[in-house]
């Protein structure tokens, strides 16, 4: 047991509260049971911080794919060990059908300036609860943000880009929309922000509670009279449905008037929120894991230990009752605390049944968890050249059906560059994510979406629309081509609650507002008497290209 | 910037501001000390910067700066590096004041001022300019700064037309930018830069550009500014109409009109000789109007200006033809022949020279002798009573006389020019259409009923005649009508075009303007010719169509809603003028009366002049000072406290020669004010229905 001894002991013994995984929900629940006066142990098998939130070289990211694809042997058997049972931890496969090709090996190389996000797309807005949280809990001071410059839609296979005409003056710009479609939309949006109105508007501007309850898509087309275009733009690029609205009968998640528009009033508020922040949504430098590791930071400000690093191999159980106790480490450190958190990967001893599963099933819909089968498909590709020209960072949006006939759900891309991080300079990292129920389905949704953006080097006979092998057709856009790509499925879990909690896995949205709405939710199930982080503001920085000097610079 | 709640100021907000006062005052009498002394040492001009860090508004501090600056350079000679360190320190001052208050009409004058001495580099301008910009995107300060600059540094006007449109792209709502991009425009235009050629495929793209804004957000209003100015930039005739007295083809009977010769019963060989342009024009003389007879007449002729605007151009002009005593052939008649344009020189208010010359000619018939004009010793009383009028009894001689719709055109445009315009209108006719079935847009209603005129006006021009029928005038009234009651605050606008509109369509035609032809009961000695227009109880609230009107001798615009009699000075034959039942409400509005020496019966009773004890316009236009160069002290008459109190009456009347006055009605008509009009116009014989002594 040499390795074991290489662990450091941990000292104190006992703890309030042990959490293992960094992911984000284990993170802000971290530093919000510190912030309330709890001592925490805050533990990771890996080397570095974010669990399935995490944001990896290209080496590692790879590595924990295929790592999380497997389920572990256990590290010890149940025994017993004074006068406590000993259950092993194992973990069960959150990762499947993990697809990579690379098609310029020398991007292995520069592994280390890669940070790619394993729960990519994902954004934040400005207005979003999100950035509540971070001007509440002042971490964003460790943080800067990079403006996404546009979101696109993208309609059929030729992969062109139309612009999302989602404020004033981007309506005002657009040159697909017809005169009359520019101000069926503004007007619609002025409906919704006068329903939203500060209050000291008449009472017949407000929509009413039977519309607000009816289906968003009935609403669009009944109330407001919009046209295809204009209701697939609202319900995929801007309130952003998961599934296809327009056969009620079938869809699985109808998307409410309440829904839909809160998501627009998210858009609009976000639009003008920071003043050097120009667009509605915004992204961390250094990619997504940046989020929960300053909420690491402010936990280990508040006093939480941290040990990374270090593998439970099972948890402690109170030999009489089978209440926990306690965790055992690799290192055969015994620690004990009253509750404990575990990232989603782990599996829950049978000893330690939750006594409450959540999101509960109602909200379950939010969370896009509509039944357990309901997957996520993400992939990541890497290219030479941007979908746009002259676009740094920007979203993609193709709506139910926009690829092939079948697809029944939403796929989302986001492209980053260098500017965030993500990638070596004059790279751009793509992400893609759609849910599925079968898993073939989701990969043929992602890949079709990656063959419409992208050419793929090596593909067997050249697509009837790609451009790249014949240089005829140069009317066509130039589609970027890969260097280097993945699709995987990520498994959904549900979060649990009881002695022993766990988290959930990250959810299919873009943003990130259901998932910090369940954390709170545990958070509240396991200290009903405590504030969910105590009052503090203060304004985010948000970082741009020629940034406003000082006048007398 | 806009649109910010404005919040109470917090207790430590009020100890801070009372604070900074009490420093700035300190500093200020520091200031004045240096200021008083003409001190401008090194120390002085530091307080000074200080002060206007704090307080950019204060102009005095940014005066005494020139005055150290000028001090200094003089002490400088010409050392360039001095200088330049001298001016480029007030550059520095300028910026810091600029922190504090970035719409400090002082600084940006002192920059101004600084850069125009021409020793300082200007690539910093451009830099701060877009951080002010972008701290606020209307701030008008800046742009007009930023037209200074690029007019310094000559940065090409298509470059800057591309930072409008960028501008705009960022948010539309920047009445600024659309304002800056339509200075650009013209001058790009006006000097047919490539890439702005021809006009009219650049107006055709600036409608669809602006359209964006219009459909996206109808309710701004910037974007219907920009589009406004480009309809007019689209409509803008590049020719000249003009209408005469006596019209063209017509014969007129000398000694009928002897009554309107300016000098009252003098010889009976005068006749005025009228012309009315579209637009207002300059340049009409002897010699660019050429008049000429077959008989004796004085061709050196001396044109009169109906009411001027400020650069001295007017829509109408008069003159006098007199025609020599030398017995002729009475029962003859006469030709005048006159060449308008005939030399270069007349200048349109647009700036467009005419120089084709059109041409017109009448027949006049002398009188055979010199019968002197005679205004008989017992004059009847003008009834305007409607049982006095009749419509039947027109005489055929009279239809020549009222006959001014064979207008001249002069210096015709290009004919394709107004055709392709008039498509450019019609496509915007259908847009506007097409955002009216969308959605109730009162701007919208209004632009329509702007462009339907426009496109009228235009295609009439293309095809080279004046049409006398409006095509959609029904349309046009129709949404002045709806605008009257969907917009009420806006009500006296609308119903003023709307007055014009219909006007326009009633007046401009023969046959239509026959209908409102009414025949006196008898001839009067006033006038031979005792044809009346009768406009009344049209719900008119203002009189339009004037260049068709120039025959009137008698008007009555009775039972209307008439607040503005603008316009009515070209009527020069008018003499007798029935206002009854309408809605004047002060002497200055009456204002046009002023300049129609003919006018002999006058009905104002019933209006509501005294009743507004502060009449706003009475500052706007009419004040004893504003006609200071036509006021004699003897023309004084009348003096004592009467005239303070009916200055503006007396101004009105005192140079009408009026012998039939109706003021009853009106809340100022009491017993003071009839007594001096009495005083005021001795040759008055009729004082509301009583006859005078």
């Amino acid at each position: 047991m040499d390795e074991a001894m290489s662990y450091p002991q941990i000292e104190p013994a006992n703890f309030d509260l042990i959490v293992i995984g960094t992911g984000l929900p284990e993170s802000i629940l971290a530093a919000a049971a510190s912030s309330s006066g709890k001592t925490v142990l805050h533990l990771d098998p890996n080397p570095y911080y974010g669990s399935h939130f995490a944001s990896l070289h290209l080496h590692d990211f790879t590595e924990f794919l295929q790592t999380h694809s497997l389920p572990s042997a256990p590290e010890t058997q149940p025994s017993s060990s004074g006068e406590f049972n000993v259950l092993p931890l194992t973990t069960s496969p959150v990762y499947s059908s993990i697809e990579t090709s690379v098609f310029s090996p020398e991007i292995l190389q520069k592994s280390n300036q890669f940070n790619l996000d394993l729960a990519g797309p994902r954004v934040l807005f400005c207005a979003d609860k999100m950035i509540d949280l971070f001007l509440k809990t002042e971490i964003n001071h460790s943080m800067e943000f990079k403006s996404v410059d546009a979101s696109f839609i993208c309609e059929g296979e030729e992969g062109n880009l139309r612009n999302v005409p989602d404020s004033r003056s981007a309506i005002f710009k657009d040159k697909s929309l017809s005169f009359t479609e520019k101000n069926q939309l503004m007007r619609f949006f002025k409906l919704v922000q006068d329903h939203f109105g500060d209050g000291s508007g008449e009472e017949s501007k407000k929509i009413s509670e039977e519309d607000l309850k009816s289906p968003f898509v009935e609403f669009l087309s009944r109330k407001i009279g919009l046209s295809q275009k204009l209701k697939s733009i609202i319900l995929y690029a801007i309130s952003m449905a998961h599934y296809e609205q327009d056969n009620l009968e079938v869809c699985k998640d109808v998307l409410k008037t309440k829904d839909g528009i809160d998501l627009l009033i998210l858009y609009h508020k976000s639009g003008g929120r920071f003043p050097n922040a120009p667009g509605a949504m915004i992204y961390p430098l250094y990619g997504q894991g940046e989020l929960l590791q300053a909420f690491c930071r402010r936990a280990a400000v508040k006093g939480s230990i941290y040990v990374l690093r270090m593998p439970v191999v099972g948890l402690l159980a109170d030999k009489e009752v089978g209440n926990y106790k306690g965790v055992k480490l690799l290192s055969g450190q015994e620690l004990f605390s009253h509750k404990l958190i575990l990232a989603p990967s782990f599996i829950l001893p049978s000893g330690f049944a939750p006594s409450y599963l959540y999101p509960e099933p109602d909200g379950g819909h939010d969370f896009g968890l509509l039944d357990e089968k309901v997957k996520v498909v993400r992939g990541i590709c890497i290219t030479k050249s941007s979908l746009k020209l002259d676009v740094a960072n920007c979203l993609v949006f193709f709506p139910p059906r926009s690829l092939f006939a079948e697809q029944m759900t939403s796929v989302r891309v986001f492209q980053l560059s260098s500017n965030v991080a993500a990638c070596p300079s004059g790279m751009f990292v793509v992400y893609l994510s759609t849910l599925c129920k079968d898993v073939g389905q989701g990969k043929k949704m992602v890949n079709e979406a990656m063959n419409a953006l992208f050419s793929i080097p090596i593909s067997g006979k050249p697509e009837e629309n790609s451009t790249d092998s014949h240089g005829e057709n140069t009317v066509l856009r130039l589609k970027p081509s890969l260097l280097w790509s993945t699709v995987y499925i990520q498994e959904l879990t549900m979060g649990a609650f009881g002695c022993v909690s766990s988290t959930f896995m990250p959810d299919g949205n873009l943003q990130y507002n259901n998932l910090l709405d369940a954390t709170t939710k545990l958070f509240h199930k396991m200290y009903p008497n405590e504030e969910f982080f105590p009052e503090a503001t203060s304004s985010i920085e948000v970082a741009e290209d020629g940034a406003f000097e000082q006048l007398d610079s | 910037m806009h649109g910010r709640p404005r919040k109470a100021p917090t207790e430590e907000e009020q100890e801070a501001s009372v604070v900074k006062g009490a420093k700035l005052r300190s500093i200020q009498a520091k200031f004045f000390q240096f200021h008083h002394t003409n001190t401008y040492t090194k120390e002085a001009l530091e307080v000074n910067a200080k002060l206007l860090e704090m307080n950019p508004e204060f102009i005095t501090g940014w005066n005494y700066r020139k005055l150290a600056v000028q001090y200094h350079l003089e002490a400088a000679q010409s050392d360039e590096d001095s200088i330049k360190s001298i001016l480029d320190e007030e550059l520095k001052v300028v910026e810091s004041a600029l922190m504090t208050n970035f719409k400090s009409y002082g600084a940006w004058h002192h920059r101004k001022w600084v850069l125009n001495m021409g020793h300082s580099s200007t690539d910093r301008e451009l830099f701060l300019l877009k951080k002010f910009q972008k701290l606020d995107a209307r701030n008008f300060h800046a742009w007009n700064y930023r037209r200074f600059v690029t007019a310094l540094k000559n940065i090409p006007d298509e470059e800057e037309l591309q930072y409008t449109t960028d501008m705009i792209y960022e948010n539309f709502s920047n009445y600024s930018a659309w304002h800056n991009r339509s200075v650009l425009l013209s001058r790009l235009l006006k000097e047919e830069v490539e890439g702005y050629y021809p006009k009219e495929k650049v107006l055709t793209e600036e409608f669809e550009f602006v359209r964006n804004a219009l459909f996206t957000d109808p309710d701004d209003q910037s974007g219907w500014f920009y589009h406004l100015w480009l309809l007019d930039q689209t409509v803008k005739l590049e020719h000249l109409l003009v209408s005469s007295w006596p019209p063209n083809g017509s014969n007129v009977n000398v000694s009928d009109y002897c009554a309107l010769s300016p000098s009252l019963s003098s010889i009976s060989r005068t006749l005025p000789l009228i012309l009315c342009f579209s637009e207002a024009v300059g340049g009409i003389n002897s010699s660019t109007v050429s008049v000429v007879c077959e008989s004796n007449m004085d061709s050196n002729l001396t044109w009169t200006p109906i009411s001027v605007d400020k650069s001295g151009f007017a829509r109408t002009w008069l003159t006098y033809l007199t025609f020599s005593s030398e017995p002729m052939h009475p029962s003859r008649n006469y030709l005048v022949k006159v060449s308008i344009a005939n030399s270069e020189g007349i200048i349109s208010s647009a700036g467009f020279c005419c120089s084709n010359p059109s041409h017109m000619a009448f027949t006049v018939c002398l009188p055979s002798s010199n019968t002197e004009f005679d205004e008989g010793p017992d004059i009847e009383r003008i009834d305007w009573s409607e049982e006095n009028f009749s419509s039947n009894q027109l005489h055929s001689e009279n239809l020549g006389l009222i006959n001014s719709f064979n207008e001249l055109t002069i210096s015709g445009g290009n004919k394709k020019t107004y055709e392709t315009n008039a498509k450019i209108i019609a496509d915007e006719i259908a847009y506007c259409r097409e955002l009216l079935s969308e959605m109730d847009c009162k701007i919208g209603k209004l632009t329509l009923a702007r462009l339907l005129l426009a496109y009228d006006a235009l295609s009439s021009a293309s095809r080279g005649v004046q049409d006398q029928n409006m095509f959609q005038y029904k349309e046009i009234l129709e949404l002045y009508h709806d605008l009257m009651k969907l917009d009420p605050p806006h009500f006296q606008y609308y119903k003023d075009q709307y007055s014009l509109v219909f006007l326009k369509q009633e007046l401009a035609n023969e046959e239509s303007l026959l209908k409102y032809c009414y025949q006196y009961r008898d001839s009067t000695s006033l006038s031979n010719n005792s044809l009346c227009l009768c406009l009344r109880g049209l719900s008119l609230s203002q009189i339009g169509c004037i260049e068709q009107l120039l025959w009137v001798q008698m008007l009555d615009l009775s039972n209307n809603g008439i607040r503005s009699i603008e316009g009515l000075e070209s009527l020069q034959l008018l003499c007798c003028l029935n206002l009854s039942n309408n809605k004047i409400c002060s002497f200055s509005a009456l204002e046009p009366l002023r300049l129609l020496k003919s006018l002999k019966v006058l009905d104002i009773s019933h209006n509501e002049i005294g009743a507004h004890p502060i009449d706003t316009r009475r500052y706007l236009c009419a004040s004893p000072l504003s006609h200071a160069s036509d006021w004699k002290r003897e023309e004084f008459v009348v003096s004592g406290p009467e005239m303070t109190i009916y200055w503006d009456a007396f101004s009105i009347f005192s140079g009408l020669n009026l012998r039939q006055l109706s003021v009853t009605g009106n809340p100022i008509a009491d017993k003071k004010f009839k007594l001096f009009l009495c005083k005021l116009l001795p040759a008055m014989k009729w004082l509301d229905d009583e006859k005078l002594r």
